[in-house]
């Protein structure tokens, strides 16, 4: 099994993995640290400490990365062509946001195949706000051909504190890009790894059973007795860890804490699918988390990456 | 004279922003000029896109006036320090630049200013820097390393007096002549020189700088388009002015989608298009019926004419309207019923319970109204029961505007009457002034019941409308019942159906309502749980809950609110009169009656009293019984007390107070025979015999008799005649 093809060269319009291969050597050739994922289960790219805590503090930070995501309530057990319990976004944060930030960013979808002399790329105003994370900033959701592709943020404030300077994050939505980009309107349709034939390997190929597994699980088996412990657990943990981490003139363990608070996240996330969370018990367990955010941003201040 | 001309070039703005933007540097710009004292002509604010705010003022003078002033000092010989402060407030270094002039008294000194005028551009760089820095956007932001703070990032500012740059700086970003064309077709920057070349430049850089005429442009294309297919546009003007703000060079382009989308309803589709897309919907001007072809706006003349934007936005208008038809078909498989249960899980009011047991409510009363209205009770309880389940739907999850169209729809789709469908949509009606009411008895049932149960839930736990502040549009529910009622000419009771309502209200918080949240407590603490805490928490939650005793519903404390709640309709009802031009003393003076829950009564009883004051007889018997009741508030402070109001036959002595005391005995009757039938005209009619010996009575008795017993008698004549009129209105509340 080989693809008729030079090493090195990318094919993104017809092949998912060379989609992100390409936005990560234009992001590498900015001058962005390329990262890898985070090893935990999170609702959106912006959880990465690459993203909340980075963007806090004075110092600059470039970095991108493909971020998995799962987000339970939007599972439909692989059967909606455009809804996934589980799906990537590429990130892309730059701090101090540049001048010319949205040149950047249209150059990189030039640089993944969409020609804006004969493509509709429009900045359409969505104003963010992550209440988990005390966040918000203003921005845009990006459309091409009116499909919303990417979204667009400066951040103003992470975990309830003034971002200065402003970071700018660009998360390009992968699996909808890639449907535009292939001409595919099933995201299971869309060719992973460029192959012809027998050697293609479509996204459904790898996922589809992904989808029908954990559908099944967020909606049906998970034990929400259980998950209700994991979340005070997560909770108590990430209080423990800040407490012991706090000395005098500095903290010394913020990033563990912060782990804590991305599980309890999804914890919740699952008691939503669940169907066990009431609206109003929603807010307070959104507080809750928000609360350990908070408490993880204060002390990354206090830390080397935070601090000056 | 120069022409002044200011372009702000940003990062895109939101659409609603943009005229905001112009209009706001518009009054902050010139409100600084006026203050420098610097002329100007007409400003022209129609200029505004996505990524400028453009700003004209025409025939701005070359600088502000000079201006001389002469200041009076202290006198000669006055003390160093006096001297001191007069100078430095006068600006100037020596006792020796003044004069000394002289008046009567003393001599002083006097001290000349010249002012020199400025010129235009130094008072138009400052005026255009304060308006940068302290422009008042309802949502701004910070980027980079910067702290300027404008809607999006701000790029540059053009900055001319006719053709010369107006030199300022702001956080780091200087004032030139240029800015750039479209963001793609034509990027590289352009100088400009005055608002005509501005305009022309940046049309050959493919940007309509006016916002009317990008709006226009679109229209006419739209309608070109339409045209030629033989389809006809449907308008909306927002949506025009949306598109308008999001595009710099506006090309439409026609797109369609599969036939088999249009067995969804119209509404839908139009709303998907609409909400997600921002797209135009086109009928068919022979059927009236949605056609399968769309408008797009797009901001490019692309190099292959559109083809690739339009496919593109072909397969999204696709995927959207699959996920309509997805909802249409997946609501149409769950009865309106089933649907309705879920409404449980939605929280109207923590303190009102969720959506469910408000829909148990309203079903209640809805049967109660239903005879009084005309409506059948057990239709009427139906289309309570199943008139908010579309909010549940996936529909209307999706599309909040279509709440009520659905469920009418899915009504029709289940085989419900044709009443209980137009109740499903209608029973939302009137939602302001100007909105239609319902008509239908069924649907006014539902409606009254709804907005009844609005009302009486906020006042039974206090959170009554204050100020600006009306979240739950608690002032419109109002409203809504009384158009309803007096448009439809309905004879309510309403504090009968309050007093229901109240009833159900205070149930379902006392039991329901501490029940539902000691449980959703239980499970948020489920280990931690025990019966102590059960009974704590209902403790709490009942005092909290509650602002009066638990009782029964007849209490005092509920009375008072419900008396509270009318007093807040008459309220409302003067409002609503008083737009039509009706006296709001004449209300008070009906309301203060007491008693009055009839709202058409009311309306009627003020109309009559209306037309009997304009009459001549009404006005001078108006006079005559304010007379009356000003007599007896002074005597009857003097006396202590209240006069009785039973004249002893056997005391009148004057041939005026015999027809007085006979007028008013054939008065009372005749009135209170009218008032029986609710003639209020023949009430009125009745009234006016008073006139005649009313008026000879004051001419000719002396109420304050020498004689304590003639006195005291003539004031119960008066308390008479107050008793008696003031079944028809408390005049004392009339003005004039």
């Amino acid at each position: 099994m080989s693809n008729k093809r030079k090493p090195g060269q990318l094919n993104p319009q017809n092949s998912f993995q060379d989609l992100i291969l390409t936005l990560q050597h234009y992001w590498a050739d900015y001058g962005c640290v390329v990262l890898q994922p985070y090893d935990m289960e999170v609702g959106a790219g912006t959880f990465h400490p690459a993203t909340v805590l980075r963007s806090l503090g004075p110092k600059p930070w470039n970095a991108a990365y493909v971020q998995p995501c799962r987000r339970p309530t939007d599972g439909r057990y692989g059967e909606n062509p455009n809804r996934l319990q589980h799906y990537y976004q590429f990130q892309t944060v730059l701090k101090p946001s540049p001048d010319n930030i949205q040149q950047l960013y249209l150059d990189s979808l030039k640089a993944i195949g969409i020609d804006s002399s004969n493509h509709d790329i429009r900045f359409v105003e969505d104003d963010w706000e992550s209440p988990t994370l005390g966040a918000w900033g203003l921005g845009w959701e990006v459309w091409c051909d009116g499909m919303e592709v990417s979204q667009f943020t400066y951040f103003q404030q992470v975990g309830g504190f003034d971002c200065s300077p402003v970071t700018g994050e660009l998360t390009y939505g992968l699996e909808r890009l890639a449907c535009y980009i292939q001409g595919v309107d099933r995201i299971t349709d869309l060719n992973y790894n460029g192959g012809e034939g027998d050697s293609k390997v479509t996204y459904g190929d790898i996922f589809l059973q992904n989808e029908q597994e954990f559908s099944r699980y967020n909606f049906e088996i998970a034990d929400t007795d259980r998950l209700l412990q994991h979340f005070k657990d997560a909770e108590a943990e990430c209080q423990l860890i800040l407490e012991h981490g706090k000395q005098e003139d500095r903290h010394d363990c913020v990033l563990p804490a912060y782990d804590q608070c991305i599980k309890a996240s999804h914890v919740f996330n699952l008691l939503d699918a669940r169907g066990v969370i009431s609206v109003t018990e929603r807010q307070s367990y959104i507080l809750r988390v928000r609360d350990l955010t908070k408490a993880c941003c204060t002390a990354w201040l206090d830390t080397k990456g935070g601090r000056a | 004279m120069s022409e002044f001309l200011l372009e702000l070039l940003s990062e895109e703005i939101p659409a609603t922003l943009q005229g905001w933007g112009v209009r706001e540097l518009d009054k902050m710009i010139t409100a600084s000029l006026k203050e420098a004292g610097l002329k100007h002509g007409a400003t022209n604010i129609s200029h505004s896109g996505p990524r400028r705010l453009t700003l004209v003022i025409e025939n701005v003078a070359d600088k502000s006036p000079d201006i001389s002033q002469e200041r009076k000092g202290p006198r000669v010989g006055a003390p160093e320090q006096a001297l001191a402060g007069f100078l430095r407030g006068a600006g100037l270094d020596s006792i020796d630049q003044c004069e000394i002039a002289s008046d009567k008294k003393s001599e002083f000194y006097l001290a000349k200013i010249e002012q020199k005028g400025r010129a235009a551009s130094e008072i138009l760089a400052q005026a255009v820097t304060d308006a940068i820095l302290k422009m008042p956007w309802p949502k701004s932001m910070r980027w980079g390393r910067g702290k300027l703070r404008w809607v999006r990032p701000l790029h540059s500012i053009l900055c001319l007096l006719d053709s010369k740059t107006i030199d300022l700086e702001v956080e780091g970003i200087k004032s030139g002549n240029t800015t750039v064309g479209h963001r793609f077709m034509a990027p590289k920057a352009l100088k400009v020189g005055g608002l005509e070349d501005y305009e022309k430049k940046l049309s050959a850089a493919f940007v309509m700088t006016n916002a009317k005429a990008r709006e226009q442009a679109i229209l006419d294309q739209a309608q070109k388009l339409a045209k030629k297919a033989g389809l006809q546009l449907v308008e909306d003007a927002g949506l025009l002015a949306e598109a308008a703000g999001l595009n710099e060079w506006p090309t439409v382009l026609m797109g369609d989608f599969d036939k088999s989308f249009l067995d969804v309803p119209p509404e839908v589709l139009i709303t998907s298009m609409k909400k997600h897309q921002k797209c135009f919907s086109l009928r068919d001007p022979k059927t009236g019926k949605l056609a399968n072809k769309f408008l797009l706006v797009s901001n490019m003349i692309a190099t292959d004419n559109g083809k690739a934007i339009a496919h593109g936005n072909e397969r999204v208008i696709r995927a959207r309207l699959s996920d309509a038809v997805f909802f249409w078909e997946q609501d149409k498989k769950v009865p309106l019923e089933e649907m309705a249960k879920n409404l449980d899980d939605i929280i109207f009011h923590e303190k009102l319970g969720s959506q469910g047991e408000r829909v148990e409510r309203i079903a209640a009363l809805a049967r109660e109204l239903a005879p009084i209205v005309g409506a059948d009770p057990d239709e009427s309880e139906r289309a309570a029961k199943l008139c908010k389940a579309d909010l549940v739907s996936e529909m209307v999850g999706e599309f909040a505007n279509l709440q009520g169209l659905m469920g009418r729809y899915y009504a029709e789709q289940q085989g419900e009457s044709k009443a209980v469908a137009a109740a499903c949509e209608e029973h939302y009606k009137p939602q302001g002034p100007s909105d239609a009411i319902p008509r239908g008895p069924v649907t006014i049932a539902v409606a009254l019941a709804d907005k009844l149960d609005i009302l009486t839930g906020f006042w039974a736990i206090n959170e009554k409308p204050t100020g600006s502040k009306d979240p739950f549009a608690i002032r419109r529910a109002a409203l809504g019942v009384i158009r309803i009622v007096l448009e439809n000419r309905l004879r309510i009771p309403l504090r009968h159906y309050l007093i229901i309502e109240m009833a159900q209200i205070i149930e379902f918080v006392h039991f329901l309502g501490v029940e539902k949240r000691v449980h959703s407590m239980e499970t948020l603490f489920s280990e931690d749980f025990d019966t102590k805490l059960v009974s704590d928490l209902h403790h709490v939650e009942v005092n909290k809950f509650l602002s009066f005793e638990i009782g029964d519903v007849e209490s005092r404390a509920i009375q008072q609110k419900i008396e509270n709640l009318l007093s807040f309709f008459a309220d409302r009802l003067k409002v609503y009169l008083k737009d039509k031009g009706a006296r709001h003393d004449l209300i008070d003076a009906v309301f203060s009656l007491g008693g009055q829950d009839d709202l058409l009564m009311i309306v009627k009883r003020v109309e009559a009293l209306g037309s009997f004051l304009e009459t001549d007889d009404g006005g001078k018997l108006l006079a005559g019984i304010k007379r009356a009741a000003n007599i007896l508030r002074i005597e009857e402070k003097k006396d202590g007390k209240t006069a009785q109001n039973l004249p002893d036959k056997g005391l009148l002595q004057e041939k005026q107070e015999k027809d007085l005391f006979a007028a008013i005995e054939q008065m009372e009757k005749a009135s209170s025979k009218a008032l029986d039938k609710e003639d209020f005209a023949a009430a009125m009619s009745a009234l006016a015999t008073l006139k005649a010996p009313v008026d000879a009575f004051f001419d000719k008795v002396t109420v304050n008799d020498e004689n304590p017993k003639l006195r005291a008698n003539r004031l119960a004549l008066l308390a008479q005649i107050r008793s008696a009129t003031t079944k028809i209105a408390d005049f004392s509340k009339i003005e004039g």
